[in-house]
């Protein structure tokens, strides 16, 4: 093709004098030699931190575009009578809430640009979430990658104040309620709480101060930092090479896939254009957030049924499901455990499973290899089922948050409700961690069985003897290797508390918490098919290969629906 | 593990304990590889994806033109937001298309393998590193001054003060927590408060508060003060009329309402959202954000929900013109709880 005749073609004068000028000065020739042809495995889930950059990068383009257009104060103007919307007119409101209805009325491009904003943001954090669960589920994680682990965890926190930030300036009645909500939890907090409030706000609620340090925080330390970690977080991919799926011909020694340049820089690159053109279209077409239905913030007002952006739901969930009884005076200090667990200890505790996650899973392996051919979830049936659990519960704190909307589309009694999600909260995880691993379990069974008898080819053969048989096509090696190849953990084996010579161990109580870890993980399991157990199956089961037919057998083929 | 193909798996004598990887699967060619006309046919695609984007980007740039705001009207905002949108948006979907066609079609599909290397430095290297290291704390002599040690790590971890101290501690203005506890309802000058109607700020007279009705109430005159808004967040009342024979009050408040009219903190003692919907028949409040609810006639305490504490009540009364005003502030802080609120 076209490869071959432009490598004979001497390149174009201009391109040789550039690439000369760069690489004396910055000696580029190195980095491309380097980089280039850098191999890049392909799978669609290594998609999902694309989009996540990719949308940080619309946030970033759309941002500073409302920054020229907004103005982070509270001072207090009269919307001009000449001005859209016709609603808002002679209004008393912030310039906050005035300039982003000026920008969205009368600014060509603003209001798309601030729709695009905001829809980038919620699939920007969306994609973190979604490209973790594949990190987790697939095991991505586990050395030499826990700390990359542990930045784009860190990530994830700045995203979601990112978009707390960012909800707070329009200064409209449900940013101005958000602001509320998090005076509250603040308060909540023992001993420094009511101090926390007043640095937060600079003084009382709602104060002058907010906006505008929520804007600096909004666009240049939160971004700031959120740019920095990409930075380190792109750096360790490189530098640990992507992982692989299991395949034929992948090992944790090789990477395979297709080089930087050009398929990967096509595609990668190709995907920019496809999430901005994406995000573009949202922003043309939805609406979102149009802060004039809501109207100028003001303390004493505040929309039902108005929802808070999607990743902030599990919170308001939380905070609607804990009973209020909770609250306790102990020797004349309150303690708000209704306000504190809900908002501060449940997600402290779920944020915090995942994020030591790596951890936990590394100390019950005592696994000290490099791992890079990533794990199917199945092969790892604990921390697939831990995993489910804890979203279970995620999930039921965001049905919590939306209690109201399941009231009233399902004429159910709010309270009714809110008992029952209070009781799934606990139930739920437990049923779905079993649940869960029962299920790996029967997919591993099954992928043994595959691998010693092959396919189920829908073909009923009968043999001249009377007897019916279901004609199995047997795996070719590549197909069986991705059944069999995975490695398997077995619960460690720990060593006598006391030593030959009746001396206690050093470090044995410690051995023991991993022995009971490692039990917990890895006491049910099924192992992959071995070489052997192929050999004795084929051997005993020879008929259920697909026989040749041959004259002297003759056999009816039926339907597999009849057997 | 290695990668060398095998040849007969299971034809071995002695069967090994795993399977071996196999190597990677041959490459099959795709049509475009084969077939210089299906080729040429996605270049062709490719081609035409990319003009569609340009075609959008000039049609989105008419439409910023088209749709000017001279005489701003709603259709105009939502033609240019839609044009734009669409320039913009199909834009750059065309070039991600196109070069993910192109990728997929015209580029090499043919996967290759290279070597990883541990993360791991070599013995050789690392003993290196420890013994520069060694070196370099060698000939700063530090070892064998501890002292200097100690004044070092001192000195860094104090410097920073100067920054976070003045910062920290202008944060919270003036650190008054005890603003809290007081509103804008105390009696200013022994003048005891009128309620007034929000926003256009008319005193209340038992009358204009019909049975079953809420009003929503602030002391009169307050959005002339200073710290509106932060004295609005704090003294925001439901007023809300009740058949007397429905109310249920114990002794010490009994003279709190007037005529079965009683007024409650709006702000939820939960996390602080304005307290909203009011159910005639129940007499319940219901706060939207987290849906605590508060029976009226009951002291305004908790039926259901995450609060604990009922709304605070503030007690009315007339004054001599016949308008409601309020006999003080309110007799506890209003809103969410916080450590020293029992203090
Ligand atoms: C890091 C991730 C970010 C997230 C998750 C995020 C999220 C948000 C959200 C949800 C809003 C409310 C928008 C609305 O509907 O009006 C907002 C507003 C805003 N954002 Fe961001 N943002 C991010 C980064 C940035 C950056 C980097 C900039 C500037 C360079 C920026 C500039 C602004 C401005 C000026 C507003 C107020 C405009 C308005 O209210 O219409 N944001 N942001
Ligand atoms: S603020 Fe009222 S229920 Fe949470």
């Amino acid at each position: 093709m076209s490869a071959e005749t432009s490598f004979s073609k001497a390149p174009p004068a201009a391109a040789v004098a550039a690439a000369d000028f760069l690489d004396t000065r910055l000696g580029v020739a190195k980095a491309v030699k380097g980089l280039a042809r850098k191999l890049f495995p392909d799978h669609w889930s290594f998609l999902l931190g694309e989009i996540a950059l990719y949308s940080f990068i619309v946030i970033l383009i759309s941002g500073t575009f409302l920054t020229m257009f907004f103005v982070p104060s509270v001072a207090e103007v009269r919307y001009p009578m000449d001005a859209l919307p016709v609603t808002m007119r002679g209004q008393q409101m912030s310039e906050a809430f005035a300039s982003t209805l000026n920008m969205s009325f009368h600014v060509r491009g603003g209001l798309l640009m601030r729709q695009i904003h905001h829809w980038a943001a919620l699939v920007f954090i969306g994609a973190i979430v979604v490209h973790m669960m594949r990190v987790f589920f697939t095991g991505a994680f586990r050395k030499p990658r826990e700390l990359n682990y542990v930045i784009g965890f860190s990530m994830l926190i700045m995203g979601l104040l990112a978009g707390l930030t960012g909800y707070s300036l329009p200064d409209d009645v449900l940013s101005g309620n958000g602001l509320r909500i998090t005076d509250g939890v603040v308060k909540s907090i023992p001993i420094i709480g009511s101090y926390l409030s007043y640095m937060v706000f600079g003084g009382e609620f709602p104060g002058t101060d907010t906006i505008p340090r929520m804007y600096t925080l909004h666009i240049l330390l939160i971004p700031g930092l959120i740019l920095a970690m990409v930075g380190a977080h792109l750096f360790l991919v490189f530098w640990h090479k992507h992982t692989q799926y299991p395949g034929p011909g992948r090992t944790h020694k090789n990477v395979v896939g297709y080089p930087l340049f050009p398929v990967y820089t096509a595609k990668a690159g190709g995907f920019f254009f496809i999430v901005f053109g994406v995000l573009a279209l949202m922003g043309a077409t939805m609406s979102i957030n149009s802060v004039w239905n809501y109207g100028p913030f003001d303390p004493s007002l505040v929309s039902a049924g108005a929802q808070p952006d999607w990743y902030m739901l599990f919170l308001e969930g939380s905070l609607r499901l804990m009973p209020g009884a909770a609250e306790v005076v102990i020797g004349g200090y309150t303690l708000s455990l209704n306000v504190l667990i809900p908002a501060v200890v449940v997600p402290g505790v779920l944020f915090t499973l995942l994020g030591a996650y790596p951890f936990v899973e590394a100390f019950a392996t005592k696994d000290t290899g490099e791992h890079h051919v990533l794990d199917r979830p199945r092969n790892v049936p604990t921390r697939t089922a831990i995993g489910v659990a804890i979203l279970s519960a995620f999930f039921v704190l965001l049905g919590g948050g939306a209690n109201d909307l399941l009231a009233t589309q399902f004429q159910l009694s709010i309270n009714a409700i809110t008992l029952v999600f209070r009781v799934l909260f606990f139930v739920l995880p437990f049923v779905a961690f079993i649940v869960t691993k029962r299920i790996c379990l029967g997919l591993q069974r099954k992928d043994r069985e595959v691998s010693l008898h092959g396919h189920e080819t829908g073909r009923v053969v009968r043999f001249a003897s009377g007897e019916y048989i279901e004609v199995h096509q047997p795996l070719d090696e590549y197909e069986r290797w991705i059944r069999v190849g995975h490695d398997v953990y077995r619960p460690l084996e720990i060593e006598p508390a006391e030593d030959l010579n009746g001396v206690r161990r050093p470090g044995h109580g410690k051995d023991k918490i991993r022995a009971r870890v490692s039990q917990f993980f890895y006491q049910d399991r099924v192992e992959p098919v071995t070489p052997a157990e192929l050999a004795a199956a084929s051997a005993h089961g020879e008929h259920d290969a697909l026989p040749a037919l041959p004259a002297d057998r003759p056999s009816e083929e039926l339907d597999a629906r009849v057997h | 593990m290695s990668i060398e193909h095998r040849e007969h798996v299971g034809e071995v004598t002695t069967t090994p304990e795993r399977f071996e990887n196999p190597g990677i699967s041959p490459h099959r060619p795709r049509l475009s590889d084969e077939d210089p006309r299906a080729a040429k046919r996605a270049e062709r695609q490719t081609i035409l994806i990319f003009t569609l984007s340009i075609l959008a980007t000039v049609g989105g740039i008419v439409g910023y033109f088209a749709f000017p705001i001279q005489a701003p009207s709603l259709g105009n905002v939502r033609m240019s937001t839609l044009t734009l949108g669409l320039g913009l948006g199909i834009g750059m979907l065309g070039i991600g298309v196109a070069a993910v066609h192109w990728a997929k079609s015209l580029m090499s599909d043919v996967e290759r393998v290279e070597e990883r290397h541990v993360q791991r430095s070599d013995d050789a290297t690392r003993a290196a590193a420890v013994e520069i290291l060694s070196t370099g704390a060698a000939e700063s002599n530090i070892a064998r001054r501890p002292l200097l040690k100690g004044a070092l790590g001192t000195a860094l971890a104090l410097a920073p003060l100067s920054f976070l101290v003045p910062l920290i501690g202008n944060l919270g203005a003036d650190w008054n927590v005890s603003k809290f506890r007081h509103t804008a309802w105390a009696p200013v000058n022994g003048k005891l408060r009128r309620l007034a109607t929000d926003p256009s700020d008319r005193p209340i007279k038992p009358s204009d508060v019909t049975i079953g009705s809420v009003v929503h109430v602030m002391p009169q005159g307050l959005p002339d003060e200073p710290g509106y808004l932060e004295e609005k967040a704090k003294a925001v009342v439901l007023l809300i009329r009740l058949d007397p024979r429905d109310l249920n009050e114990p002794e010490d408040r009994k003279d709190w309402s007037y005529e079965g009219i009683v007024a409650y903190s709006k702000i939820c003692t939960h996390v602080g959202c304005p307290v909203a919907l009011y159910e005639r028949q129940t007499h319940h409040l219901l706060c939207p954000c987290h849906q605590s609810t508060f029976d009226v006639a009951n002291q305004a305490k908790v039926v259901f929900g995450p609060a604990k504490r009922a709304l605070p009540q503030l007690p009315i009364a007339l004054d001599e013109e016949g308008y409601l005003v309020a006999q003080s502030d309110f007799l506890e802080p209003v809103g969410p709880s916080f450590w020293e609120r029992e203090r």
